[in-house]
């Protein structure tokens, strides 16, 4: 079984229960229609470390290594490829995506033989058409292979594995792009942080064509 | 092998922590009763969970290798737990959810808390299938009024010009704001004569005697710090715990109830996980709330020349109708939200809007009986593993689609591509169905006579498959969702299940709202045990969570789970005042 990573600090729990149920003998109905605006500010000061955290497994984990250089080399290019950088963000090798495959690999190695065996496939099909290996080709020669294994409807029979193995690449790509911090931002994205929910804002609502006056028989919080 | 004893004799043994466990240790410790609670996971306080986290924190950004839901899930465990195997009959499926904490699956749940109404008691009657309960709505009523004011939950009361005469009214906090989108989904339902109301979710939105209100960060089943949600850890333990009558045992996996020569029970074994020894605990009532299947598993597990088909069974019942919701699910994505414009969408850890049944299938002549209610999601939710995974199906669909030099056709790469991920980011919206399946006699666990788990308890054996009733309401989630859709100017996100996977129909159990298997009746023939939950053969031998469920209603068992443990447990308060047990 999963060994839990948070949540297990038996004194702090113990030390929680006998603190807060004091207040949960009493309750009356009355008591939860009053708002108490200062107590739950106060009570919504989580820490938020935005640092990575790993435990002792995940720590083995980053000190093993699965791609060779060579491949690292692919995956950076690739990714880069995939997500460039523009005037909003970064790209690929800016969000650390390359290190976030790695890891995925050794997390989850069912994914270790499709990833290994597509990036040969690239350099094989890189070496038919271009004589040399994909990392060594021009920018131009690598987009006129890519072009070729990136839409995947468009594809050729003879270049469906490839296709393939790009459509799994790009969504790891993309996982790795739009949940670092910067592709996060990127997205702009705003939750994930105490909010009082007052409903979306009218350039959202008139953006879709409905309105509270649709639900005015109701009263929210 | 030595077995240690407890001296002490408890008056109740509570076997499980969730909701039924844990509303049963606070209404009998808080009347006084000295308790003893047995967990089979460890210590969880969702103060020290993974709430506000941002994916970059994990080196798997969220991914799910070690939780079905995700790395910051609450649940601990899932549908497979090394050495606690479970079997299938050959042609039948059933996947077994289990979550070994304090507190149990009430960590990760979806707070969607759903009175059963009027009808949802006598199915029987209405439609000839299943079986009615020997308790009406109004017996259970009150327990539901108490439990809506004990631990809060938003919604509203429908109006009457609804239709909707199967919900009930209740207590309710006010209910957040509709999301823009959750409006858009009315203002089409609205053409489509599906009501869309308010949902009702047990989350704070004033605060609760200690407990904040909650702040809207959609996190819910990450296990919530400041206990604005309900969560059995959150709101029954500590009231139980403070009584002063309760002595929590965690890491202890019940093996056996014991009985003596009257047929009585007088305690539980167990083996504790922290030092792989066998324990008793003596006690004068044992109340089970381990989870239905787990619960039926310690019965049938409990075999003596006085019970030789386990304890309370003389029915044959236990283990029998066993059921599980329904599941279809259907996304669209909808050009009109996409390059949305960026606000905190957040909201509260789930929909602000649901759809509950809305069609009376002998009206609407039907070709299946009951119903489902429908679930929204979707929108601008923080970016997470797997996101806008498969994007190749679908981002050619509405203006320039792709990259690369040459394509209007899904896929691509570079800065069209990184523009099409903005572009579909928060344009996404899904309906799940969750409905009701018929309770049959055909669909049951039994103890697996070949394994035991690795504490050497004889394992459950799952003999599950879904009727025409069930395959026949998939269809219709399917047809419905498609035409949600398509009504609000969507496209389908992927394509419609059709007969081949039996609508999409999820595999049993798969919905997490395992009940019955020890159901309440009448005759002590047909029903393991009484109205409250009480077994006829072993009247000091209670269940108190879904196991005594006789039929499953379109909504989620938590609520109707807590308000029949509290209902048991002011009934066993009763009963000892009356020296009956």
């Amino acid at each position: 079984m999963e060994k839990p990573k948070n949540g297990m600090d038996r004194r702090t729990s113990l030390k929680y229960m006998s603190g807060a149920a004091a207040s949960l003998a009493s309750l009356s109905w009355v008591a939860c229609e009053a708002p108490e605006e200062a107590a739950e500010v106060s009570a919504h000061q989580h820490p938020t470390s935005e640092d990575l955290v790993l435990n002792d497994a995940d720590q083995k984990l980053m000190e093993q290594q699965f791609f060779t250089e060579h491949e690292m080399q692919m995956v950076t290019v690739l990714g880069n490829l995939i997500i460039p950088a523009d005037d909003r963000s970064g790209n690929a090798s800016d969000a650390g995506v390359p290190e976030f495959i790695e890891f995925m690999m050794k997390d989850q190695p069912q994914h270790q033989t499709g990833m290994r065996g597509g990036l040969r496939w690239l350099d094989i099909t890189s070496d038919k058409q271009f004589e040399k290996a994909f990392v060594d080709c021009s920018e131009q020669e690598q987009k006129k292979l890519l072009d070729q294994i990136a839409f995947p409807k468009q594809a050729k029979p003879e270049m469906s594995q490839g296709a393939n193995f790009f459509n799994n690449f790009r969504d790891f790509v993309a996982t790795g792009f739009f949940t670092s911090k910067l592709g996060i931002e990127d997205l702009k994205y705003m939750g994930n942080q105490a909010n009082v929910w007052q409903g979306s804002p009218p350039e959202v609502l008139q953006r879709l064509g409905v309105s509270y006056d649709d639900v005015d028989g109701y009263e929210f919080a | 092998m030595q077995i240690k004893e407890s001296s002490t004799v408890y008056d109740v043994c509570i076997v499980g922590s969730g909701a039924g466990g844990g509303m049963a240790a606070k209404t009998l410790a808080e009347a006084g009763a000295k308790v003893a609670l047995l967990e089979a996971g460890p210590m969880f306080d969702s103060a020290n969970g993974d709430m506000f986290k941002w994916p970059y924190q994990s080196p798997r950004r969220g991914a799910n290798t070690h939780r079905p839901f995700g790395e910051f899930d609450a649940a601990y465990g899932g549908w497979e737990i090394e050495g606690e195997p479970y079997t299938r009959a050959a042609g039948t499926q059933f996947d077994w959810f289990r979550s070994r904490m304090l507190g149990g699956r009430t960590n990760h749940w979806g707070r969607i808390s759903l009175r059963f109404g009027e009808k949802d008691f006598k199915r029987k009657s209405l439609d000839g299938l299943g079986d009615d309960w020997p308790i009406s709505y109004a017996d259970i009523k009150p327990y539901y009024d108490k439990v809506d004011k004990m631990i809060g939950v938003f919604g509203t009361n429908h109006d009457r010009s609804l239709g909707l005469d199967n919900e009930p009214d209740g207590y309710f906090l006010p209910p957040p704001k509709p999301r823009a989108y959750e409006l858009l989904v009315k203002k089409s339902c609205d053409q489509l004569d599906i009501p869309v109301v308010p949902s009702r979710l047990s989350i704070l939105t004033r605060p609760l005697g200690k407990r904040a209100a909650c702040h809207y960060c959609s996190q819910c089943n990450r296990g919530c710090v400041t206990h604005s949600n309900f969560s059995s850890p959150s709101v029954l333990i500590p009231p139980a715990m403070d009584s002063g009558n309760v002595t929590l045992i965690t890491n202890a996996m019940a093996r056996e109830v014991l009985t003596n020569d009257e047929g009585l029970a007088t305690g539980v074994s167990y083996v504790s996980k922290d030092d792989n020894m066998e324990y008793t605990i003596r006690a004068k009532t044992v109340v089970l709330a381990a989870s239905a299947c787990e619960t039926s598993r310690l019965m049938l597990n409990s075999k003596s020349s006085r019970y030789p088909n386990g304890l309370g069974n003389s029915s044959g019942m236990v283990g029998k109708y066993l059921m599980d919701s329904t599941g279809g699910d259907l996304g669209g994505i909808f050009p009109q939200m996409m390059d949305g414009i960026p606000y905190n969408e957040d909201g509260v850890g789930g929909m602000h809007m649901y759809m509950p049944w809305w069609v009376d299938n002998q009206k609407a002549k039907l070709n299946f009986p009951r119903g489902y209610h429908i679930e929204i999601w979707g929108g601008r939710g923080m970016p997470s593993y797997g996101f806008l995974g498969g994007i190749h199906g679908y981002n050619s669909w509405f203006g320039e689609g792709g990259g690369g030099e040459r394509s209007h056709e899904g896929g691509g790469y570079g800065q069209a591509l990184k523009d099409d991920y903005r572009r579909y980011y928060g344009a996404m919206v899904g309906f799940s169905g969750r409905g009701e399946p018929v309770a049959l006699e055909s669909n049951y666990c039994e103890i697996d006579p070949n394994m035991v788990d690795k504490w050497g308890i004889p394992v459950l054996r799952f003999n599950y498959v879904w009727s025409d009733h069930e395959i026949l309401q998939a269809k219709h989630m399917q047809d419905t969702f498609e035409e949600i859709i398509h009504t609000m100017g969507g496209k389908l996100l992927w394509n419609k299940a059709g007969a081949d996977s039996n609508y999409g129909i999820h595999a049993p159990g798969r919905i997490i709202h395992e009940v019955g298997t020890a159901r309440m009746g009448k005759d002590s023939k047909k029903a393991p045990v009484n109205e409250y939950c009480q077994s006829f053969d072993c009247k000091n031998l209670f269940v108190a969570d879904g196991a005594s469920f006789v039929s499953m209603a379109d909504k989620n068992p938590t609520w109707t789970i807590l308000a029949l443990s509290l209902r048991t447990s002011e009934y066993i308060i009763d009963q000892k005042k009356k020296g009956n047990i």
